[in-house]
């Protein structure tokens, strides 16, 4: 089989590797650039646990090819962690009973990250569709929802405390 | 899967040449595609990606006042077009109901539409507005409403080397709406047992001048309710004209019994989702 080099911008780098010109995102990123935080759950888009950003939306990679990524900004759970922005909320899930075994977690705080960045005051409805494309296993998603409304309530109260 | 040769035309004239050979298959989303060709159900020897395609993407006013919307825009983009939420809401209430937020940012209407499924939460209401579909060939481009595009489960009327280009939607009378309501058994990333699509119009006193009602999942392919649309046209819309347009819906409907849900059961929603349209679509008219 014959290997193509893939260049994309990830986790804010450019980066090139190898392809097999039928590796998915997630294969890519997972065999050929060893960022093993995007997990396989599913394979076909419905369980989330390889949401990652494309320009700053969440996107199941499972659903992409790699030669789709060049020209694309794509951003890792690696890379979301990175600079600890969003440690608040990797913190709450980790306290508050909102993961487990782990499995769909780097998915879920993808998807939370995005929807508090673009919506600082969510209510449950708001929150329960942002992470409905995640399926969970272990926590029947009620200490992520509690987990993601008290990072979302915190990170008011220090803006409002900033005023 | 097996090995494909992947293309990134700029242009629709690239485009076209590209699906010459007939057995290559244009990608957009990929969030059918991919998954068919991983688990072969599909196989192709060449993807050609329409995303990078400007016309294929852009969400912009036609000169006649309509709308158009490029085959690749995500769901995402469609829902949040200002001009869609307020001039054709039941697409941008469908948009919203595609699989999931990750799907969404991906998934386009084209898709939606060329994959065909019977289920297709964007067609009911396009097909409610009017909505034509621009396809290239070869030859150039044609039109032709959005409903004759559908072949059966899975099959469009399209041509090997033929393309969904853009989705034409015609201007919007003043006092009118539209609407998308569908039946899943689960809350979300679930599919279709009914979905009813509709677009009303009503004159100053209330009369209703226009109506457009298009069903999913209770047919080989997405079909009118003409029956429903007859009952409407020229009837104040009170809560027996509601009634009876659902009644006609469903009687319009010809739904299977599945593992999914029975035809009866099918119908009842077809009828339920019917009312809960209208009434809608009635609010929103008379709020504005």
């Amino acid at each position: 089989m014959k290997r193509i080099a893939i260049t994309a911008q990830v986790n804010g780098e450019e980066v090139t590797g190898l392809a097999d010109p039928r590796d998915t995102l997630l294969d890519w990123l997972r065999d050929r650039l060893d960022l093993t935080g995007s997990k396989e759950g599913c394979g076909n888009g419905n369980c989330g646990s390889c949401t990652v950003m494309i320009d700053g939306t969440p996107v199941n990679a499972c659903l992409m090819l790699a030669v789709e990524a060049p020209g694309a900004d794509i951003t890792t759970i690696e890379g979301l962690s990175n600079g600890g922005q969003w440690r608040d909320l990797q913190e709450n899930l980790a306290a508050m009973g909102g993961t487990q075994c782990g499995f769909c977690t780097p998915g879920i705080v993808i998807s939370a990250a995005a929807l508090l960045r673009d919506d600082p005051a969510p209510d449950e409805a708001a929150i329960r569709y942002a992470i409905a494309g995640n399926l969970c296993r272990c926590t029947g998603y009620d200490k992520i929802v509690r987990a993601i409304e008290k990072t979302a309530e915190q990170r008011r109260a220090m803006a409002r405390v900033g005023e | 899967m097996d090995v494909f040769d992947y293309h990134r035309p700029a242009t629709i004239a690239e485009l076209t040449g590209m699906l010459a050979t007939g057995d290559a298959r244009p990608l957009a989303g990929g969030t059918d595609l991919i998954p068919q060709l991983r688990e072969g159900r599909r196989k192709v020897a060449a993807i050609v990606d329409i995303k990078h395609i400007e016309a294929c993407r852009v969400i912009a006013p036609l000169p006649d006042g309509g709308m158009a919307i490029g085959a690749a825009a995500s769901a995402t983009a469609v829902a949040r077009d200002e001009r869609v939420r307020r001039d054709y809401p039941g697409i941008a209430a469908a948009a919203l109901l595609i699989g999931s937020y990750q799907v969404q940012n991906r998934a386009s209407l084209g898709g939606n539409i060329c994959n065909a499924a019977p289920s297709a939460d964007a067609v009911p209401p396009l097909i409610a507005h009017g909505a034509r579909a621009e396809i290239a060939g070869s030859a150039g481009l044609r039109e032709i409403p959005l409903e004759e595009i559908f072949a059966g489960p899975g099959r469009t009327h399209l041509a090997p080397a033929e393309v969904l280009t853009r989705i034409l939607l015609p201007p919007v009378a003043e006092r009118s709406a539209s609407h998308y309501l569908r039946f899943t058994p689960r809350r979300e990333m679930d599919i279709a047992i009914a979905g009813v699509g509709g677009f009303i119009a009503a004159d100053e006193a209330g009369t209703i001048i226009e109506a457009r009602i298009a069903l999913a999942s209770v047919a080989p392919k997405p079909i009118r309710a003409p029956s429903a649309e007859a009952a409407l046209i020229g009837v104040i819309l009170d809560d027996a004209a509601i009634h009876a347009a659902g009644e006609a819906a469903s009687a319009d409907a010809s739904p299977i019994s599945d593992t999914r849900g029975s035809a009866e059961y099918r119908r009842e929603l077809v009828a339920v989702l019917t009312r809960r349209v209208l009434a809608h679509c009635h609010d929103q008219i008379n709020r504005t």
